[in-house]
């Protein structure tokens, strides 16, 4: 296994290296992106059995309060940053102490994560402190101060590095007696309970954690792209975005997420090819993949792997 | 009824305002006559759908349902916007100009018709459920299903009986809607959390809820409106549907804890 991990972090080191054009280095830039964005549902959803359809609510906070810190008030993008990701840990926490206290689970939960989504999607659209319709444009001031890079491979790096922290967090999570914990809850929350498990603290703290890496995504968002409005931020595509790549590469593993996103990053780029660049295929693809998958791979790709080896 | 969560509901409401649309302009065939023809067909689509599709992929799990129709409606929304593009489109029939005097205000004709219809339905589904086998039968699984399973109600069945009269009822609102109303491909997700909140406010699988519930927001809808200006006024079914969920989660009217 540490072999293999070895392998892929040398193979994600060197390649600018050896991708040329701009395109493929975005293309392995957004993969990243994908990949930390699921990782981020991955920890609740996957590990927590707790099924999140309003992930954007958490890159969405990211990406707006990084925004609105940097433009509105003028702080430094590292300052903004660390209040972004600690204001997605709290949104996390408020939605899950109230989700969590009041007993929501299932696809009830999945409900209220895809409402609350929705309306700071509405706040987001409607407050002119943050850009109402027009969203938030950041303005572009490379520098490594400004968390901006002149050179693209420079944000290839910086969101690979995010993405080996927000790994190897959930690898130390899955060894934890909180990960115990976490699978517990999502196998049976019932038995996990009557063995004292406190079940409300330890998802509440998932989703704290899950909020903060999700932020974090938004964050790195808000940085690469600039511009950040309320469908980008809070629509519903970003919360399936995030539960795609997980579900498609193995929910409740530490790599699933990562093999999820290079899958779909792949999948876009194949039909594009070969049916053309219409509006709604790429997404056609991954719907008609994620039935196949749950249908025959309820494991994901994780499980075709583990099942050969 | 079925504690069925079909967030596909929504892209199947944009299939038969598609379907609808295309009988009229292509056929000639007025929305209220299609009915005769879509109702039947979503049945069918929607029994066939539940029953082939949705059941073996998601293995009767409740979030597993939520995925796979949320796989499903990904892949429908994006089909209609490949073959018919995200264009607007409406049709123009000459009753949609004429407007009836009630009284207090004067209301479009073809908004009558659908008020008229939606009382229709709903005492046709609650004779179906309280006096027929099958409306029997649909109770049963709902409240016991292994049990219903052990009389000898074929479980399966039910479920996709319960999915096509779902998708039946949604395609004759489609009819209803569409000589006031537009299509896109993306036409059905506003309605989908609509759709949830309605029954969840009204409680699941109780008619007086959902017909209530629906009451209910109607009015929220248009005072948050009026009140919080066009943009802001979203907030107030969303907010109803989180406080609903949290607080009360069996609704008005359900029973069950």
């Amino acid at each position: 296994m540490k072999k293999i991990l070895l392998v892929i972090i040398v193979f994600f080191l060197v390649l600018p290296l050896f991708v040329e054009s701009r395109f493929w280095l975005g293309f392995w830039t957004t993969t990243l992106f994908f990949a930390l964005l699921g990782q981020s549902w991955n920890i609740l959803g996957g590990y927590g059995g707790q099924v999140s359809f309003g992930h954007a609510v958490f890159f969405g906070t990211g990406a707006y309060v990084s925004a609105v810190l940097q433009v509105r008030l003028g702080l430094d993008a590292w300052t903004s940053a660390a209040i972004a990701v600690a204001a997605g840990a709290l949104v996390g926490a408020f939605i899950g102490a109230l989700s969590f206290r009041y007993g929501l689970r299932g696809s009830y939960f999945a409900l209220v994560t895809l409402a609350f989504a929705e309306v700071f999607r509405v706040l987001a659209n409607a407050w002119d402190f943050t850009g109402s319709g027009f969203g938030m444009l950041v303005p572009m001031k490379p520098g490594a101060a400004n968390l901006q890079f002149a050179d693209r491979s420079g944000f290839y790096y910086a969101i690979l590095l995010l993405v080996v922290l927000a790994y190897a967090l959930t690898w130390r999570v899955e060894r934890s007696r909180f990960g115990a914990y976490l699978l517990a809850i999502r196998e049976n929350e019932d038995a996990a309970r009557a063995l004292g498990i406190n079940a409300f603290r330890i998802k509440l703290a998932a989703i704290t954690l899950s909020g903060a890496m999700a932020a974090m995504a938004g964050v790195f968002y808000i940085q690469y792209y600039l511009f950040v409005d309320s469908h980008v931020g809070y629509g519903p595509a970003m919360s399936v975005n995030a539960l795609l790549a997980p579900l498609i590469g193995g929910a409740g593993t530490v790599l699933g997420p990562l093999i999820g996103a290079v899958a779909l990053g792949s999948l876009a780029e194949l039909t594009s090819l070969l049916l053309g660049k219409e509006p709604g295929v790429n997404l056609l693809a991954f719907g008609v993949l994620l039935l196949v998958i749950l249908r025959f791979l309820p494991n994901g790709l994780m499980g075709l792997l583990r099942g050969r080896s | 009824m079925l504690h069925i969560i079909n967030f596909a509901h929504g892209s199947i409401l944009m299939l038969a305002l598609y379907a609808g649309f295309f009988l009229f302009t292509l056929g000639g065939v007025d929305p209220y006559l299609a009915v005769l023809i879509l109702a039947p067909a979503f049945f069918a689509g929607g029994y066939l759908l539940q029953r082939y599709v949705i059941a073996p992929v998601s293995f009767g799990k409740d979030t597993n349902v939520l995925l796979v129709t949320l796989g499903l409606s990904i892949i429908i929304d994006n089909l209609a916007l490949y073959l018919w593009t995200s264009n607007t489109r409406t049709i123009d029939v000459g009753y949609a100009q004429v407007f009836v005097d009630v009284g207090v205000t004067a209301v479009a004709l073809p908004k009558l018709i659908a008020l008229g219809a939606a009382v229709l339905i709903g005492i046709l589904f609650w004779l179906l459920m309280t006096r027929t086998d099958a409306g029997k039968a649909i109770r049963a699984v709902s409240k016991e299903r292994q049990g219903a399973r052990i009389v000898g109600i074929n479980v399966e069945h039910i479920f996709a009986l319960s999915f096509g009269l779902g998708s039946a009822v949604v395609a004759i609102a489609a009819c209803l809607l569409l000589p006031t109303f537009y299509v896109t491909p993306q036409v059905g997700n506003a309605f989908v959390l609509i759709a949830f909140t309605t029954v969840v406010l009204g409680g699941m699988g109780s008619f007086i809820g959902a017909l209530v519930g629906g009451m209910v927001l109607g009015i929220v809808e248009a005072y948050s409106g009026l009140l919080l200006g066009e943009s802001l006024g979203q907030i107030g079914i969303f907010v109803i549907f989180i406080l609903v969920l949290l607080f009360r989660p069996t609704g008005l009217f359900g029973q069950r804890a």
